[in-house]
């Protein structure tokens, strides 16, 4: 399928064939890909539903020549669409099909190592799990931990405000960032933020983290590094209903304990993450908790004792401490592998990222398996149950005609029913190209304006990845989401077709 | 519901849509006890003291939302009532500061540098733009990126791009045990490299001071963590230690009792002392030092940001003039589009954070 941008300069100011020249004479021959077979690798990011080729793609190895792609980009006033591993799960990196695709895999050293000060300043091009892996011989480490670690870059993880499994006690990438150098939409070189907290101004830091490629590009990375905690501890606790594992969550953090991990699954996840890991999850459970403690040993003793008493109060089938490093890591292994897993299961699965304030887990699963019966499709869930984001993993056939539309349409309901009960329709991946349309549920008319006024004080030709993250009211009166507001039905200025 | 809870949005609203036809200046007011900080305020007053109220608080999922002016204290003694707390550690400075103020300024006090400041705690908000339109960003919940981040956004802004109606924060549960230990005989670089040692391992530092050659550590946790801090760590145990670290936080130390000019300053948390005369006290693991001197300004913001950190001037010397640490020039520019962006008339306190914004 090729997903449609909101158009954008259908006819360009410059042709193909010029604008590669211009290119090469910035940058090295091996650093201008515009042949179909170089552009074809870069067509889809994680969101490979949604497919489309950029007109070139430009690979820079030096800050100077991302600012000089953006100056002439600007001079021609070509969209720019950033890219950083590819990774992304909501399409946020989709090229334009008459834009320049900036990939900053090539920008990846760490640049330096304060071990006294636990700061690290990196490329976007390094790999998230790299930093850690860079800082580990010092006892430190990065807290954000996408599960796509591995492979995802700080760049892009700025840019999508990532989260991971840690986040109810370590935050997002916003909480674990001092600083940040940006080149604007016209080539100019910014630092926001400082190594000093709380710089002095606007928090443009918080404005940048999250922005999805739109406001600007993200050269460099100043990222906060803590000390590895002395013991982590994880216990498995399995329920024979979801309510009461939902209620176990709450339970636990009433009791005043902030577990470094919290997850929950349910019964098609967790047979289908023991099918492939053999984690030893008990496979008669409706849903498990895998609950991680961590910090000073003390600590750990003492909290997950009383984790285990909680767990076994509100009713657990069984409660199983791992006994040692290497159960600790199988236990964790199923979890992790429950995407893949998942993905055995069907030719194809797409996966859901709405947040939902816990105490409406149940309603939310309830109709969420509704929802799946209704439109003919398997949902496995799997749960940041300690933060409140869910990702549902919806099963489908691509090849079946119409079937991605039905997934579609039946994710969007999901995301909408998220923000009905007070939640959000992202938790960690974005909107990107994919949740569009539920932007105009979570947002009216007034505020999807201030957005595009903040859009606009960054980039006003609206030239940094165009048609993303943020719709326009014309989409929004065509997606037609009644988003009633205040009171107020929504886009009251607009014609309704 | 008590008399002083009420819902006035719908009030602010007009009045500020008013403001903006008229292009009146306003000056947003709750508690008034951060009136001091910041540039002179100018304008028409803009009273949200009595939009106050604890809308919603949920104990198991970590939230609480109250209105802007709601009292900071009562939003204490809620979170208390369940064994919970503002981890960041706000700084009152008078019994009347409200919940809408100190996320207004992005104050945060001793916890500050190990657990978060009050932007990273912020939620969600509702807010009132410069043109009196009502809207909301962020939410309750922990994680969400739907949308550019305007609600944390409005921390620090000092109402320069929005009214806040009410805010949304994490909480977290406070810990059962504390205990400040003092180390003495310790100078400015001593401390300074102690604390981000410190800092580096695995502890449940929840506070640090150095003054006067004594450097203040404070841990927080379960008993048995405590036990195991206080017997392995130096120190001597410092009683009634909260009366210290209220003492720091609401600025009556002695140390800030002083006629001279007194500047707040922030530094990477490893960076040496700024060449300046005058008496310093280094909290925030380094991160924060406040320094009473007469030097002049251009002389101390020049020391300061050649080390990565910045001065605003707290106390004394001359409200008029730049109280902030001054932007580069492109920086600048997106705070003028910025403001523009939500408040193209400039009615919303303008002037309070820096000259012509």
């Amino acid at each position: 399928m090729t997903a449609g941008c909101d158009n954008h300069h259908e006819v360009a100011m410059i042709s193909k064939a010029e604008l590669v020249t211009q290119l090469l004479a910035l940058l090295p021959g091996d650093c201008v890909l515009f042949e179909t077979e170089d552009l074809s690798p870069y067509e889809c990011d994680g969101l490979s539903a949604y497919r489309q080729l950029p007109w070139v793609t430009v690979l820079p190895n030096t800050v100077e020549q991302v600012q000089a792609v953006m100056r002439l980009c600007h001079q021609y006033q070509l969209p720019v669409v950033a890219r950083g591993a590819g990774t992304g799960l909501s399409g946020g990196a989709l090229p334009h099909p008459n834009g320049v695709l900036l990939s900053l895999a090539k920008l990846k050293s760490i640049l330096s190592i304060d071990t006294l000060g636990r700061t690290a300043r990196v490329q976007p091009g390094v790999r998230n799990l790299a930093i850690s892996q860079a800082v580990a011989a010092h006892g430190l480490y990065y807290a954000p931990d996408p599960s796509s670690q591995i492979a995802c870059t700080i760049g892009g993880n700025v840019a999508e405000n990532s989260g991971g499994v840690h986040c109810l006690k370590y935050g997002l990438t916003i909480h674990n960032i001092l600083q940040v150098k940006l080149v604007t939409v016209t080539g100019e070189l910014l630092v926001i933020g400082s190594e000093a907290f709380d710089s002095a101004g606007y928090d443009l830091l918080a404005l940048v983290t999250g922005s999805e490629g739109m406001l600007g590009i993200i050269v460099e990375v100043t990222v906060r590094l803590l000390p590895v905690p002395e013991q982590a501890q994880v216990v498995l606790a399995a329920f024979s209903d979801v309510e009461k594992a939902a209620a176990a969550v709450g339970n636990i953090i009433a009791a005043g304990i902030i577990p470094a991990g919290l997850e929950m699954m349910d019964k098609l996840a967790i047979n289908a993450a023991e099918d492939y890991a053999h984690a030893g999850y008990p496979r008669d459970a409706e849903a498990i908790l895998l609950c991680e403690l961590d910090g000073m040993r003390a600590d750990v003793v003492d909290q997950i004792a009383r984790v285990q008493v909680i767990l076994s109060q509100a009713g657990a089938t069984e409660v199983r401490l791992a006994a040692d490093e290497q159960s600790r890591a199988l236990l964790w292994k199923g979890r992790k592998s429950a995407f893949p897993a998942v993905g055995r299961l069907s030719p194809d699965y797409y996966c859901m990222d709405g947040t939902i304030p816990r105490r409406h887990l149940p309603l939310v699963l309830r109709r969420i398996a509704e929802l799946s019966q209704q439109y003919g499709l398997a949902v496995a869930n799997v749960f940041h149950a300690g933060d409140g984001n869910l990702h549902p993993l919806i099963l489908y056939d691509a090849n079946k005609p119409g079937e991605l539309e039905q997934v579609e349409a039946f994710g969007g309901k999901i995301l909408e029913f998220c923000v009905e009960v007070g939640g959000s329709i992202t938790g960690e991946h974005g909107v990107g190209m994919e949740k569009i349309n539920q932007m105009c549920v979570q947002f009216d008319a007034l505020e999807l304006t201030q957005f595009h006024a903040i859009k606009h004080a960054f980039d006003p030709q609206g030239l940094l990845n165009p048609g993303k993250a943020v719709p326009t009211l014309h989409r929004c009166a065509e997606f037609g989401a009644m988003h009633v507001h205040h009171g107020k039905a929504p886009f009251p200025e607009l014609e309704r077709f | 519901m008590a008399l002083n809870e009420q819902d006035i949005s719908a009030a602010l609203q007009q009045q500020v849509a008013l403001a903006y036809a008229d292009k009146t200046p306003l000056n947003i007011c709750a508690g008034n006890t951060k009136a001091f900080y910041g540039r002179t305020a100018t304008g028409q007053t803009l009273d949200v003291s009595g939009h106050a109220g604890i809308v919603s608080y949920e104990p198991t999922e970590l939230v609480l939302t109250a209105r802007a002016g709601t009292p900071l204290s009562d939003i204490e003694s809620a979170l208390a009532a369940h064994g919970q707390m503002l981890a960041f550690e706000p700084p009152h400075w008078g019994v009347s500061a409200t919940i809408g103020g100190t996320i207004a300024c992005n104050l945060s006090g001793p916890r500050r540098v190990y657990t978060g400041s009050a932007r990273d705690f912020l939620l969600g908000c509702h807010m009132i733009n410069g043109k009196g339109e009502l809207l909301h960003f962020g939410g309750e919940v922990m994680k969400n990126v739907a949308g550019y981040d305007a609600a944390r956004l409005m921390a620090g802004a000092m109402g320069t791009l929005g009214v806040l109606l009410d805010v949304s924060l994490k909480v977290l549960p406070m810990p059962q045990h504390k205990l400040t230990l003092v180390r003495s005989g310790l100078s400015a670089a001593d401390a300074l490299t102690l604390m981000n040692q410190l800092a580096g391992q695995s502890l449940p530092l929840s506070a640090s001071a150095w003054i006067d050659g004594n450097l203040y550590l404070r841990f927080s946790g379960a008993a048995s963590t405590i036990a195991s801090v206080q017997h392995n760590q130096p120190g001597e145990v410092l009683e009634n230690d909260e009366d210290f670290w209220l003492s720091i936080r609401e600025l009556q130390h002695p140390f800030f009792a002083s006629k001279q000019p007194l500047w707040c300053i922030a530094m990477p948390q490893v960076a040496a002392q700024p060449d300046v005369a005058g008496d310093w006290l280094i909290e925030w693991g380094g991160a924060q030092r406040w320094l009473r001197s007469d030097a002049a300004a251009e002389d101390i913001r020049a020391q300061v940001s050649v080390l990565g950190g910045h001065a605003t001037l707290f106390h004394g010397g001359d409200k008029s003039g730049a109280v902030f640490q001054p932007l580069t020039a492109g920086i600048w520019q997106l705070h003028q589009r910025l403001k523009k962006a939500f408040d193209p008339a400039g009615i919303l306190n303008p002037s309070r954070m820096y000259e012509n914004l």
